[in-house]
């Protein structure tokens, strides 16, 4: 037998290895379907590479573990679905505060409520982004094939790290569970973000919210040498509680801006036969598998159909959106959900009304066929 | 000793009102990390919400202020991920048994080496004076201006069901006990839970009558005693002070570390 990193695998251990090749050496998690595989691999890999698993008593002290271990200088993350994810949201809008890095992965099932736990959904795109309450912002990736949940797995912490903020992998349960092939890369084949961590020796005062001249922070562990002040209350740059409004407002605009002015940086997507597409399909995770087959087989018979692909679905890429569908006659977003991503695709295109759905939400994974027929409705076809 | 090398003078005043008992516990913690000759660098002080929990900022450790009733869970993750930092979680008694209360029971069972001080004076102090889990029944509170009809639980018998190794309560009339118990409790191998009585006349002691300071510390003397002595012998209803659990259970991260060397032979 060859030496060879081609496995076939579910989603849910492809996101284990991934998060392992970003180095990732703490988890905690609880159980959920359909996450729970994420948990299972991790305390079956951990030990032996000298990592840490921890199955905590519930979600929400899940993603606090994971945050105090990332304060210590670790990479960390948690893996849930939707009940588990509501849970988190207090902490995760702490991790945005306190800007500390962390990787929260949603396997979203049907919801809401205990819903539809062996079913996928793709209905939690907007309490990624507004679950937390207050203002922030967020920066949730997504995948369709086994290759590409490796990449944005590793591309999740790669953020977190660079923007101190948690990173939501919002996968399904379709991706999660299903088998496919995957390759997995050999050791810097692709990029790993390390910590940025301050470099004042001891004595000197370290500031851990006073950012350097191009914005970033840089960390420094705690049992290390610089001692210092964590909060989620509003906090000047010694990390200690002011309600000072000119420092209040300073963070704010901080927190907000250091993701909403890197969407360019923040963006990953993939495009199909958008060049000269008359009607083109905006879809993302496992349902854009449908799409792209949709795409293909529509393409042979000569119609002009495209597929533009989003990854990164927080901060949404407005203006990529924008620029790839201007010349559509139809943009036809393809959701398993009541309509979510597709509310930022009528907002950020000239004309929304050119904008329908193409949905599904009974908790069968929405098909070629499905996506043909509604094709067929939104060009006044019949069906 | 000398405090300034302890605390953040930066940050001083500290927030607490006039006759608070946590400045006390303040104290005799700084004095048990002192005697103790703890590495600052090697203290790590978690804490939740509320009046109690404004402590971590006050000291010049490593200080992670978190959520309301999760301090223990961040804890859990500080430790685990360094089993070389010594880590003290201050608490209130809403903190750690309300809203934290499954937190607290877990904390007990991991047994993880984390020393939890729990600082109960019987009210929500910093939301102005609600009754909490501690405040006993025919009491009054903002949220119970008639009289308290809630049952409270007792914080030691909760730790010890729960599996905590060392278990010891004391007050802040008693401050030479704080610092000896949470001395025996940081040195302890495993999760320690130390509950401190503290008085809160603002919200507590004015509402019900309790009359200042002086008279609510004067109240923690004389309606405590020692565990195993004459006085809590004769006087039963008194609550008990002193060392109930101090015993040998395997520690989380020890454990931890054994399961990864089985994994290396693995």
């Amino acid at each position: 037998m060859t030496d060879t990193n081609i496995r076939f695998i579910q989603g849910n251990e492809v996101c284990v290895e991934a998060a392992l090749y970003a180095g990732l050496d703490f988890f905690a998690g609880y159980p959920i379907t359909p996450s729970s595989e994420i948990a299972e691999y991790m305390s079956s890999r951990l030990p032996a590479l000298g990592g840490k698993f921890l199955q905590m008593e519930d979600e929400i002290s899940s993603i606090c573990a994971i945050i105090g271990a990332s304060l210590t200088g670790h990479k960390v993350m948690t893996a849930t679905s939707g009940p588990g994810f509501s849970l988190m949201q207090e902490a995760m809008g702490f991790a945005v505060m306190a800007e500390i890095p962390c990787v929260i992965v949603d396997v979203q099932r049907g919801g809401p409520s205990t819903g539809l736990p062996t079913h996928g959904s793709q209905g939690d795109i907007y309490q990624a982004k507004w679950g937390t309450h207050g203002d922030h912002a967020i920066i949730a990736l997504t995948a369709s094939t086994h290759q590409d949940l490796f990449r944005m797995t590793v591309e999740g912490f790669n953020l977190a790290e660079t923007y101190r903020t948690p990173v939501i992998l919002l996968f399904d349960e379709m991706s999660g569970h299903m088998r496919e092939k995957v390759e997995l890369p050999k050791s810097g084949e692709v990029q790993v973000v390390q910590r940025l961590r301050t470099s004042l020796p001891e004595g000197v005062d370290y500031h851990p919210y006073l950012p350097r001249e191009d914005g970033r922070l840089p960390m420094s562990d705690f049992g290390g040498r610089h001692r210092y002040n964590v909060t989620g209350l509003y906090h000047d740059m010694w990390g200690f509680p002011t309600s000072d409004p000119k420092i209040i407002h300073g963070l704010i605009h901080h927190l907000v801006d250091k993701i909403e002015n890197s969407v360019h940086q923040i963006t990953h997507s993939k495009e199909y036969f958008l060049e000269d597409a008359t009607c083109i399909l905006v879809s993302y995770g496992s349902t854009a598998r449908s799409a792209l087959h949709i795409v293909k087989n529509r393409r042979n018979r000569g119609e002009k159909l495209g597929l533009l692909e989003l990854q990164t679905l927080w901060p949404f890429p407005a203006q990529l959106v924008r620029e790839k569908c201007a010349q559509a006659v139809s943009i036809v977003v393809v959701e398993m959900n009541m309509g979510q991503v597709v509310q930022e695709v009528k907002k950020a295109v000239d004309r929304p009304e050119r904008v329908f759905l193409a949905n599904r939400v009974d908790g069968e994974f929405i098909t070629p066929t499905d996506i043909k027929n509604m094709l067929r409705l939104i060009q006044g076809r019949g069906v | 000793m000398s405090f300034r090398n302890y605390i953040r003078e930066r940050f001083f005043p500290h927030l607490w009102c006039p006759g608070c008992g946590h400045g006390i516990v303040l104290n005799n913690m700084l004095r048990a990390v002192e005697e103790l000759g703890l590495a600052k660098n090697e203290l790590v002080m978690v804490s939740g919400i509320g009046c109690s929990s404004r402590i971590s900022g006050y000291v010049d450790f490593h200080s992670l202020h978190t959520l309301h009733g999760r301090a223990l869970a961040f804890a859990a993750g500080v430790k685990m991920s360094q089993p070389n930092l010594n880590v003290i979680v201050p608490m209130g008694d809403g903190d750690a048994l309300a809203i934290g209360g499954n937190h607290f029971i877990h904390a007990c069972r991991r047994n993880m080496d984390i020393t939890a001080v729990i600082m109960n004076n019987r009210i929500y102090g910093m939301t102005g004076g609600q009754f909490s889990p501690l405040t006993g029944t025919g009491l009054k509170a903002t949220t119970a201006p008639l009289e308290t009809i809630d049952q409270t639980f007792d914080v030691v018998h909760m730790a010890i069901a729960s599996g905590a190794s060392y278990v010891a309560r004391t007050t802040s009339y008693h401050f030479q006990e704080i610092t000896k118990y949470l001395k025996q409790a940081i040195n302890h191998k495993g999760f320690s839970a130390v509950e401190i009585l503290s008085p809160c006349p603002t919200h507590f002691g004015r509402r019900n009558k309790l009359g200042g300071a002086v008279d609510m510390l004067e109240h923690l003397r004389d309606n405590t005693a020692q565990i195993g002595s004459k006085a809590l012998e004769e006087n039963p209803e008194r609550i008990g002070r002193g060392v109930f659990v101090h015993k040998d259970t395997p520690e989380y991260c020890s454990e931890y570390e054994r399961l990864i060397q089985a994994a290396h032979k693995g």
